[in-house]
């Protein structure tokens, strides 16, 4: 029972990664080619925004049902940079959906694009940043050893910064492939190459700034990875599959590509939970909290794990008919009504 | 300012904000509905116009509503952790429906306002009733997790510690459904009204079809709302008065445990003397409503240590204010039901719409009263009886600097909606002028 509710915890946050991930990457990747992917931008996430956002909630209620001491210990002592990023989520879809469906003017549509976008990049980051202080293991419980200790060292530190900078080029990356197959204009195509470009190679860059921040922080992060075989096979896959991206990205295969992003992104995820499991939160005690230590009763399992699995029954489906919908080969279907 | 003080407004501030747009979120799918289903029976497209003008309104409404959300999902590990622990695996199971439905909400949701030329008519329709039933059931689930707080089922509590939890029992506790019923008519009353204000002053301005048919939708199921109402605060508050009496006489300001017990209309609590100065008492009435008898006894507040008094005037102002504005709705209730089958020219008169622009905000005010006299009527307890609020707080010092934060940007975004809500209601007018 534990075991498929923390199937679908892990599942919740790959696709988190996957979807959510590339609508934060859409703001960035507007950010950085200076507003040029606006439009093709806005009209890919409108629809589905909502729903990729709701795999965050799906984690969080699961961990607060199901481990409910991880919820609480996380957001004890990550509270600063969790509200960073819920500041930045209010913000970036607040200013989405002004654009979207203010009236058309130019001022405030250039201020509520500003605000997405660098919120995107804000929320990112921070994002990141939580997940390097859940990684790295800097957080007490000791509540008694003064501030910084407490609520500022388990985040505040190089390796939680990497992993900040590593997730805005990964999201941005995500973004900017599929952008690429949603883009039609031959000029944007070749602008959005080369911005994918310097993102996969920005990518492996800080990708081993991660790995060499943690160690600077006495965190053996290479050695966990290089001793779990499902690890490091999912490294050298996401490694591997580089070249095959490269050589997609010059002959502009557009599916080919999003699989092979998507596939990179999923190994990267996967690397992670396979030397994380089964901790979910390092303490710096060594006390670490663990499934088994922080799962919730047989009775609540039970419950929660009924309704995850209607759930799943009902917005799997429902969510491919949305993606059917306005993604896939979706432009025959338009009915070119007037409205 | 104090931290708990700081942690217990921060929390008030964010509930407050998010209600509003839940409860929009939640009715307006049923209004667009309507309007779609007339127009696809009518073939007016003036119906179409309509629901794709509040389309506009529910997708801004529905955005800020999710991420609002998805901060309180957050912010009650970050403010009250000690009892997230302990209270999730007990009250976490309507929450986890709750994801699923919500969920279920913002798929159809996206089919429904960006799927107009994508799906085929009849799909579409009920793609919106789909947005509206996952809006009420989620409504639902947050609620029942709610009133959990208030009647606590489903567990043994023992030095400190739950044992033997039963999240079904928790779900399904005493107050779950006087309290979804309640808070679930409040909102098509709320937001029935809101919608009429809106269009009745630009009815008045300019008498355009596109208004008078807003005008009908939105009555129709304020109106319904409005006049059970009062039927289902009288259930709700016959609930509190077996199951937290404590609560029920701080709505009244009731001190004195007295057989045959007044009811208190209005005054000002002096907590002190413990007596009520300038109220109007009807005398046994409190009793009758209480438990269904003019003779029964209802305990005071002299029953429980002075520690565990919720804080008595802010729940009985809000209480009054809440009855106040629940009453004036009714009778606009009345006065459009007997006008659509009678007295067909009251709802053409200048003052009926003056009335109705002046209902504009009531009912969202009502609604703060009310989850008011809730929330801070429970008071000192976070769970009834079992947790006191003060001992699920946050260890993190400097929480008045969060407060701050996050009511700076509530403000904000507040202000940015109000402005921009007024902008997409100017266009109407230019926009929809053609039709007549």
């Amino acid at each position: 029972m534990t075991e498929i509710i923390i199937l679908i915890l892990g599942i919740s946050l790959l696709l988190y990664v996957l979807l959510g991930g590339a609508d934060f990457g859409g703001g960035i990747l507007e950010l950085i080619s200076r507003g040029k992917a606006s439009g093709i931008v806005s009209r890919a996430i409108a629809p589905v925004w909502e729903a990729n956002h709701m795999w965050l909630i799906l984690v969080v209620v699961i961990l607060f049902v199901g481990f409910p001491t991880v919820y609480s210990t996380v957001l004890t002592a990550l509270h600063i940079p969790v509200l960073l990023v819920l500041i930045g989520i209010i913000l970036r879809g607040s200013a989405f959906t002004f654009r979207h469906y203010d009236i058309e003017e130019e001022t405030p549509k250039a201020i509520y694009s500003s605000i997405f976008r660098y919120s995107s990049l804000f929320t990112t980051f921070f994002l990141g940043v939580t997940t390097g202080g859940i990684i790295l293991g800097d957080i007490t419980l000791d509540y008694s050893q003064g501030f910084y200790a407490v609520y500022l060292n388990p985040w505040l530190n190089w390796f939680s910064l990497s992993l900040g900078i590593f997730l805005v080029i990964l999201f941005a990356f995500l973004a900017t492939i599929y952008t690429l197959g949603e883009t039609k204009e031959q000029r944007h195509v070749e602008q959005f190459t080369k911005i994918a470009k310097y993102l996969i190679i920005a990518l492996v860059m800080t990708g081993a700034l991660v790995f060499a921040t943690a160690e600077l922080e006495g965190h053996p992060l290479f050695f966990e990875f290089y001793h779990s075989i499902p690890s490091m096979v999912s490294v050298v896959l996401a490694t591997l599959a580089l070249p095959l991206l490269w050589i997609n990205l010059r002959r502009n295969n557009r599916q080919m590509l999003r699989l092979i992003a998507g596939f990179q992104t999923t190994m990267i995820v996967l690397g992670w939970f396979a030397i994380q499991f089964p901790v979910l939160v390092k303490i710096n005690d060594g006390m670490d909290i663990t499934v088994q230590s922080s799962i919730a009763p047989k009775q609540t399992q039970l419950q929660l794990l009924i309704a995850l699995i209607v759930g799943v029954l009902v917005v799997f489906p429902y969510m491919g008919y949305l993606y059917k919908t306005f993604k896939f080969g979706n432009k025959a279907s338009d009915k070119q009504k007037a409205s | 300012m104090d931290e708990f003080l700081a942690a217990r407004l921060q929390m008030a501030v964010s509930l407050g904000f998010h209600i509003v747009f839940a409860c929009i979120g939640m009715v307006m799918p049923w209004f667009m509905f309507v309007a779609e289903w007339k127009w696809l029976k009518t073939k007016n497209p003036v119906y179409l116009d309509l629901a794709k003008a509040w389309a506009k309104g529910v997708a801004i409404f529905f955005a800020v509503g999710a991420v609002s959300g998805t901060m309180l999902s957050f912010e009650l590990g970050m403010l009250w952790p000690t009892f997230m622990e302990h209270a999730g695996p007990i009250f976490g199971m309507p929450f986890s429906w709750e994801g699923t439905a919500f969920f279920v909400e913002a798929i159809a949701l996206g089919l429904w306002l960006y799927g107009w030329n994508r799906l085929n008519d009849k799909v579409h329709l009920y793609t919106g009733m789909i947005v509206g039933i996952a809006g009420v059931a989620s409504g639902i689930f947050v609620i029942s997790a709610n009133a959990w707080m208030n009647a606590p089922a489903g567990f043994d509590w023992i030095d400190g510690q739950a044992y033997n939890i039963d999240p079904v029992a928790a779900m399904f506790n005493k107050a779950w459904f006087a309290q979804s019923h309640h808070m679930i008519i409040a909102a098509f009353s709320a937001t029935g009204f809101a919608v009429a204000g809106v269009h009745a002053l630009l009815f008045m301005k300019n008498r355009l079809e596109i208004h008078a048919k807003a005008l009908t939708i939105a009555l129709a199921f304020a109106s319904v709302a409005a006049f059970l109402q009062p039927l289902s605060g009288d259930h709700a508050a016959k609930n509190v008065a077996k199951l937290q009496p404590a609560k029920l006489a701080a709505f009244e300001s009731h001190f004195e445990t007295q057989k045959s017990a007044p009811l208190i209309i209005g005054g000002i609590p002096d907590v002190e003397k413990r007596e009520v100065n300038f109220a109007i008492k009807i005398p046994g009435a409190l009793s009758f409503l209480a438990h269904g008898d003019f003779n029964a006894e209802v305990k005071g507040l002299e029953e429980f240590p002075e520690e565990e008094w919720p804080p008595v005037p802010i729940v009985h102002y809000s209480f009054q204010l809440m009855v106040a504005i629940g009453m004036f709705l009714m009778l606009l209730a009345v006065i459009f039901l007997a006008g659509t089958y009678k007295w067909k020219h009251w709802l053409e008169k200048r003052w009926w719409f003056l009335l109705l622009v002046i209902a504009t905000p009531l009912g969202f005010i009502a609604i703060q009263a009310g989850w008011v006299v809730t929330e801070v009527g429970r008071q000192p307890w976070i769970i009834y009886g079992i947790m006191k609020t003060k001992d699920a707080l946050t260890p993190m010092p400097g929480i008045q600097y969060t407060f701050y934060i996050i009511s700076a940007v509530y403000l904000l975004l507040s202000f940015v909606i109000v402005w921009l809500m007024s902008r997409q209601i100017k266009m109407l007018q230019f926009k929809y002028l053609k039709h007549d």
